[in-house]
């Protein structure tokens, strides 16, 4: 018999514990206190059983997790007896254990870490595996910005399955988002753009598996390769953050910051991981454009990730000179729903309103609305 | 499962029971595997002596380039071995002609009549030849001239061309056609971007950059609808043209279609309509009448001819006076006394495809109208959405089954449905439902690119059904989710009465692994 497929489970125990008591979030000790002082009810451990459950026998699987509410319950309530690692105070988890568990997963060399959490989570994860290690979230926070969670427990459980039996091999970088929750509670929404985890990718849920595709890879090289193709001489490209807008620095074969933007000038780069006071400095007598993606399953196009591009830059550089580029995929995976943006400028949000042409391969463009 | 009494009705009060269906399963290797050297279907006799000093050898009078060097490698089998194995295959199949097929939505598949099969197969239609002088070739030159005139009836357009193969062949001949357009005004290198919707057959998009336009992709407004006003943002003067498909394949009918024509044409471009969902619009609405420049029908889809598994199809397209010069040439033309070729188009775009059209096709569809009158064209037209729109009401029913855009209103001839809700609380998908369809003898399919509609099944009754069949394919929709709920792995272990497995997918969406052919699937297997 082949070697058992490993699995680490991470539980964030508090995770969406502020939700439902209407919180805007769980992060901190003291707001957990508030939470549970408030009635909530963590949901967490539920969410993970499902998200087991639906892996369903896992006899040729082995579990690997961290004590009592911090996996092995989950795995447990599902009849799964785990092999349990580290150590925690129970009641008393925090953010330095979730990262501590997922290091030592990476130690224990798993082939895939499966957490229950927010955003929040999310960020500890990436913080101490960055892409080392394949990771899939399991949706139980209050925030869910990252493209890193499954859109449901049940169908984070079905792509853990394909993944660990090798039905799917295909990762996929996607984006891990917080917002200050600090600055949430008082109504204020601002969103970072942390990084990247690897996460196994299925086209998309609703493919139809038995259509050919040459994958999303595919399409970003032709987005690429028409950006690349219709650059001018002398302008000044300001490029946002992304899996998406590195397709366009590759193909200049030039470096990225995933998280960061860069800017590029007759085909070299002039300035990389730029804030706004840097920004506004090399557009001084400088023609430019801007080019950006949109964030995965949320449709937000400025505002979120990339507030270096701030509302006076977005209003210096013009709508006109805005490139958006976007996988059909991506745009596939919104359904109706609208593109955004929140840049915290009132009159900019107005201007970057309407219809856009959408770069979604070479010679190819999708009219989108932005509300 | 407990056995069921064979000898049960297939009715229970008034009410079809779900078919005790299990289907052929031959594990019928392919006819490559089944070769054993010197198996023989045919022995042609060695070439007498006699005959040889006289004629001499036949091979030396072919040019060098188009003999072989070495016989070609075709599997050997024996002709009963060759019949069993494609009988097996047969066998193996949910065809048009052996379950109620509603499931392929988009494709029209409406009863191709037997009668009009057999007058394709009469002598004096096969044992025609393309290049027969076009005097003894008067009956079918008739018959497409006669056609092409009613498909002007119907589309109120100027001319046809019955040449272009298929669908897309048409498609990709009217977008040539744009292109001469603009050419003739000196307007083709400026007029390059060509508009479509996202719901559009997918083929609107694929033949226009085929030809070399760009494309602009249009998404459905909040109201569900085709979005004016992003057409408005889209057009300009880089605009050559509008492909359109209408009702699209959600089955959804562009109530401000005119206004599209209409904006289109105030840029300068031109508007062609798809008319592959033409089926529920016959007799009805005319391209020529929206003001359409360009158009095509599916002979194979809405006209009744059969699809043929990709061909032979057809896909005739029909022009405004004012295009009828761009179309491919010849044309089938009269000129009082007989009919005759006409190859003096000098400003044609050429031609597509070799000789003018198919004629078994042309004869299938030509037999078709002429044995429904136009009253009766019409009457199809209104079967079919009559057909379509009881089955979306019952389809409705079935928890867990939306009909996602413009949600509510009447549908055309189709429905894109979405199982997202049952997806969700079953984990069980649209494909797996239809595999499990498969167990009670009935096709069922989810949905072509574009991907948008999540868990999608996309079904199109025709006028060809009665209303106790739709029941009874709703009937085992219905049963199958029923499933999906109370034992989804009964569901997602399916199909168990019909034919073979589940076959693995990931190859599909690994280009490296990509075999068009035997040979290239042996090297790439490690076969060979």
């Amino acid at each position: 018999m082949a070697e058992r497929k490993k699995l680490g489970l991470i539980v964030n125990p508090v995770a969406g514990i502020g939700g439902r008591v209407g919180l805007k979030g769980s992060d901190g000790a003291e707001i957990q206190r508030q939470a549970l002082k408030l009635g909530a009810v963590p949901q967490v451990l539920n969410r993970a059983t499902q998200a087991l459950e639906k892996i369903g026998n896992i006899d040729w699987l082995e579990i690997i997790t961290y004590p009592g509410e911090m996996g092995e319950d989950a795995a447990k309530a599902c009849g799964v007896e785990p092999k349990v690692i580290g150590s925690i105070k129970p009641g008393e988890t925090t953010a330095e254990d979730t990262r501590k568990a997922a290091r030592d997963m990476l130690r224990q060399g798993v082939d895939l870490l499966l957490f229950a959490g927010g955003d929040g989570t999310a960020r500890d994860v990436y913080t101490a595996v960055g892409e080392n290690l394949p990771a899939l979230g399991i949706p139980a926070g209050v925030k869910i910005h990252s493209a890193v969670y499954a859109t449901n427990p049940l169908s984070a459980g079905e792509l853990a399955a394909l993944y660990l039996k090798d039905r799917i091999g295909d990762l996929h970088e996607a984006e891990v988002m917080d917002l200050d929750e600090e600055a949430f509670r008082q109504g204020v929404v601002s969103a970072k753009l942390y990084g990247y985890l690897k996460i196994p990718f299925r086209t998309s849920l609703v493919q139809n598996l038995k259509m050919p595709s040459a994958g999303e890879g595919a399409s970003l090289a032709s987005i690429a390769y028409d950006v690349v193709e219709k650059m001018e001489d002398d302008w000044l490209y300001i490029i946002g953050p992304g899996t998406t807008t590195r397709a366009i620095t590759d193909e200049l074969g030039l470096g990225k910051t995933l998280i960061g933007v860069d800017v590029v000038l007759n085909r070299e780069l002039v300035a990389a991981d730029v804030n706004e006071a840097q920004l506004l400095d090399l557009l001084k007598g400088r023609r430019a454009k801007i080019i950006v993606t949109l964030i995965g399953g949320q449709g937000c196009v400025f505002g979120r990730g990339n507030q270096q591009i701030s509302p006076q830059i977005i209003d210096k550089v013009g709508r006109e000179n805005i490139i958006v580029v976007s996988s059909p995929e991506k745009l596939y995976a919104l359904g109706q729903q609208p593109l955004w943006v929140d840049t915290g400028d009132e009159d900019v949000d107005r201007m970057l309103t309407g219809y856009i042409k959408v770069v979604t391969g070479y010679n190819q463009r999708a009219v989108r609305k932005v509300s | 499962m407990a056995q069921q009494d064979i000898t049960q009705q297939r009715y229970t009060d008034g009410k079809p029971n779900l078919r005790r269906f299990h289907q052929a399963r031959w594990d019928e290797p392919i006819n490559f595997e089944l070769s054993r050297e010197g198996q023989r279907g045919v022995l042609v006799p060695e070439v007498e002596e006699e005959i040889k000093d006289q004629v001499g050898d036949v091979l030396a009078t072919l040019p060098l380039t188009v003999r072989r060097k070495a016989p070609p490698r075709l599997p050997e089998l024996s002709q009963p071995q060759v019949l069993r194995h494609y009988l097996r295959l047969s066998q193996e199949n949910l065809g048009a002609d052996l379950n109620i097929e509603i499931g392929q939505g988009t494709c029209t598949m409406k009863y191709s009549p037997k009668i009009n099969d057999q007058l394709a197969g009469h002598p004096k239609l096969a044992e025609l030849h393309p290049l027969q002088d076009e005097d003894t070739a008067q009956g079918i030159l008739e018959m497409m001239y006669r056609f092409e005139g009613m498909l002007k009836e119907i589309s109120g357009m100027d001319r046809f061309s019955l040449q272009p193969a298929a669908g897309s062949a048409a498609i990709y001949t009217n977008a040539s056609i744009i292109r001469a357009y603009h050419k003739s005004r000196g307007e083709a290198d400026q007029r390059d971007e060509i508009i479509t919707t996202i719901f559009s057959h997918p083929s609107n998009a694929a033949c226009a950059r085929t030809a070399g336009f760009k494309v602009i992709t249009l998404y459905p407004g909040q109201d569900g609808y085709p979005d004016l006003e992003a057409l408005k943002a889209a057009v300009s003067e880089r605009t050559a043209g509008l492909l359109i498909t209408n009702p699209e394949d959600t089955g959804i009918f562009n109530p401000r279609i005119e206004a599209f024509v209409e904006v289109v044409h105030e840029a300068g471009g031109l508007c062609v309509y798809d008319q592959a969902n033409a089926n529920g619009i016959l007799g009805i609405t005319r391209a020529r009448d929206t003001g359409f420049d360009l158009c095509h029908f599916n002979l194979h889809k809405s006209f009744s001819s059969p699809h043929g598994c990709g061909g032979p199809g057809g896909g005739a397209c029909g022009a405004s006076e004012a295009l009828a010069k761009f179309l491919p040439v010849p044309l089938v033309a009269y000129d009082g006394e007989k009919y005759y070729l006409d190859y003096d188009r000098p400003d044609s775009i050429g031609k597509v495809r070799p000789f003018y059209g198919d004629a078994p096709v042309v004869l299938r569809a030509y037999a078709w109208v002429m044995s429904l009158g136009a009253e009766g064209l019409r009457e199809v037209a209104e079967i079919a959405v009559l057909n379509n729109n009881y089955l979306l009401n019952r389809m409705l029913e079935i928890p867990g089954l939306s009909a996602p855009y413009a949600e509510g209103k009447r549908r055309i001839e189709q429905v894109r449905y979405s199982w997202e809700t049952l997806t969700e609380e079953t984990g069980v998908h649209s494909e797996e439902l239809g595999i499990r369809a498969a167990d009670f003898g009935v096709h069922y399919w989810t949905s072509h690119h574009p991907f948008v509609v999540p868990e999608p099944c996309t079904l199109e009754p025709t006028e060809s059904l009665s209303k106790d069949e739709l029941d009874e394919y709703v009937a085992i929709v219905s049963h199958v989710t029923g499933e999906a709920r109370t034992d989804p792995e009964l569901v997602k272990t399916a199909p168990h009465n019909s034919t073979i497995h589940t076959i693995d997918h990931s190859p599909l969406d690994d280009r490296s692994q990509w075999a068009m052919t035997w040979r290239a699937y042996r090297r790439k297997a490690g076969g060979a």
